[in-house]
């Protein structure tokens, strides 16, 4: 590995020190030998004030995200082949589409409450919100993007409306799609820590670090914020390893 | 018996409704194993003509007879090799050429070994785990040459198929497809708006004129094969077809 790429992070934790030492309130800012402890211990009962180890956190919040993630993509993806299709139905949904769309998924929150009370369906419905419309934007683009001429082969070839779709629409467009998944999937993350902002609700990463912060527990939110952050990560790194095995073929494609 | 061609007629309405005539009463005769040529200047209907033969467009007026039956779509007899590059670029190159006998339900081995006979036939055994975009153009023709002849037509419908092949490579696989159609005795309907490669290639040649495309003269050319470029024979047919599309350029010109 080349040493800058270390040099940097490795300043800033000095600096992160030296500054903690001067200020010398961990209210602002914990010395991070406060946060390392609850980091190297995810299993431990003893950091999270009673709300369960880090691990079950982040297993209720990856668990959140799940469910309105993969309701959005079992949507949005039927209806953006359907719309990449046909081209009466894209006129029919473009404008409420475009209307929905710049909501931020935040927004819908009241809504939610309102529809279905205090609970999970609320947090999934503004996750499923969040990651529906770059599935249903990009699932549209990919099969608009599908070559004409890919379809004509098939049906010279003899393919049914079935197979053509099956074996040629699908796979043209999956690149794109799998890009509206891990953009969709991206937003859900975000949107679940605020969701879990929502009362009601007493686990998750978004409610451990707000629950820390009314007890000053800033150590705590540091180290929530740094595992919201690790995981985020790391999903986004198996999309994009799926993409480099499976999609390459759109970018090298001339 | 062979393929029948009876009064084609084709015109586009544009979405503005003017009428764009392609195709003028486009009556001919190809019989079995024969290799006809249709030459014409860009933009006189050759494209559009060999994709009514192939059922991917309808006809204004006239009809496709093929072995005494009229047809009305894609047919399992005829197969076609498009201008541009047709290949599925998430299939490996014997995926692609799998692709149609997956689609007539052939399975497994037998699959596989018919697959691989053609990608002999072209000569690219040792590319059959290689995708689309690691081949050069000519191999990527050669593909889909294979992939054409894998499920057996009695026809092989070509539009312009090396048109974008640099001058030596376009000569090699001039031989090669003599050789194949050799070997093979398909029935060839070949578009191109090269003299030479015509001339090359054909039993007869059809020339049309330009938009709307008319048969303006058919040359049968008897000359045996392999043909030699530098001849005598060739240079005076050449001249001959040539004269006949340059005629044609000034007359309507006028
Ligand atoms: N779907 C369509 N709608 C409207 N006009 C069309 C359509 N397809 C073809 N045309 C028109 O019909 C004419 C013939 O087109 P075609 O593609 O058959 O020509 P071509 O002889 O194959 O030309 P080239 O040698 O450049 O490939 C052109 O004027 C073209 O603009
Ligand atoms: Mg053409």
């Amino acid at each position: 590995m080349r040493y800058h790429r270390v040099l940097l992070p490795l300043l800033l934790v000095a600096a992160w020190e030296l500054a903690a030492y001067f200020i010398a309130n961990p209210f602002i800012l914990p010395s991070l030998t406060t946060v390392v402890p609850i980091l190297a211990n995810p299993m431990s009962m003893t950091y999270t004030l009673g709300t369960g180890s880090l691990l079950e956190n982040a297993f209720a919040s990856i668990q959140r995200v799940g469910l309105g993630f993969l309701l959005a993509a079992s949507i949005a993806i039927p209806l953006g082949i359907l719309m990449g299709r046909s081209v009466a139905l894209t006129d029919l949904l473009d404008s409420p589409i475009e209307l929905l769309r710049p909501i931020p998924p935040l927004a819908w929150v009241p809504l939610a409450l309102a529809w279905f009370k205090i609970g999970l369906t609320s947090i999934v419905f503004i996750i499923f919100i969040g990651a529906f419309f770059p599935i249903l934007l990009n699932t549209v683009d990919g099969v608009r993007a599908v070559k004409k001429t890919w379809v004509e082969v098939a049906t010279t070839l003899g393919a049914s409306e079935r197979q053509i779709l099956t074996k040629v629409v699908l796979p043209g467009a999956a690149p794109t799609v799998w890009t509206g998944l891990r953009v969709g999937f991206g937003i859900a993350w975000m949107c679940v820590v605020a969701a879990e902002w929502l009362p009601g609700i007493s686990q998750g990463l978004g409610y451990l670090i707000l629950y820390a912060y009314n007890f000053g527990q800033t150590n705590l939110i540091i180290a929530g914020m740094v595992v919201i952050g690790l995981i985020g990560l790391a999903i986004d790194l198996v999309f994009k390893r799926v993409e480099r095995r499976w999609f390459s073929w759109r970018e090298l494609e001339r | 018996m062979g393929l029948k061609l009876d009064g084609i007629s084709k015109s586009f309405i544009l979405e503005d409704g003017t009428e764009v005539r392609a195709l003028d009463r486009i009556t001919l005769e190809v019989s079995d194993s024969e290799f006809v040529s249709v030459l014409g200047p860009s933009g006189c209907g050759k494209t559009t003509l060999l994709r009514i033969v192939a059922g991917l467009e309808r006809a204004t007026v006239g009809t496709i007879v093929l072995d005494g039956e009229t047809i009305e779509g894609p047919s399992p007899r005829m197969a076609m090799i498009f201008q541009e590059y047709s290949l599925y670029p998430w299939r490996s190159v014997l995926a692609n050429i799998e692709f149609g006998l997956e689609i007539k339900g052939l399975a497994g081995e037998e699959r596989r070994d018919r697959a691989l006979s053609y990608l002999d036939l072209v000569g690219l055994r040792e590319f059959a785990g290689r995708y689309p975009y690691e081949l050069s153009g000519g191999m990527r023709q050669r593909v889909a040459v294979a992939r054409a002849l894998a499920i057996e037509p009695a026809i092989l419908l070509m539009d312009e198929p090396f048109g974008a092949l640099d001058a030596q490579t376009r000569n090699m696989l001039q031989k090669e497809l003599l050789e194949i159609w050799e070997k093979t005795k398909k029935t060839v309907l070949f578009v191109t708006h090269s003299v030479d490669e015509a001339v090359f290639l054909s039993d007869r040649i059809v020339v049309l004129s330009p938009r709307p495309g008319r048969i303006q003269e058919v040359v049968p050319i008897d000359l045996p094969r392999p043909r030699e470029r530098t001849s005598v024979e060739f240079a005076r047919i050449r001249r001959y077809v040539l004269d006949h599309m340059e005629n044609m350029a000034v007359s309507s010109k006028v």
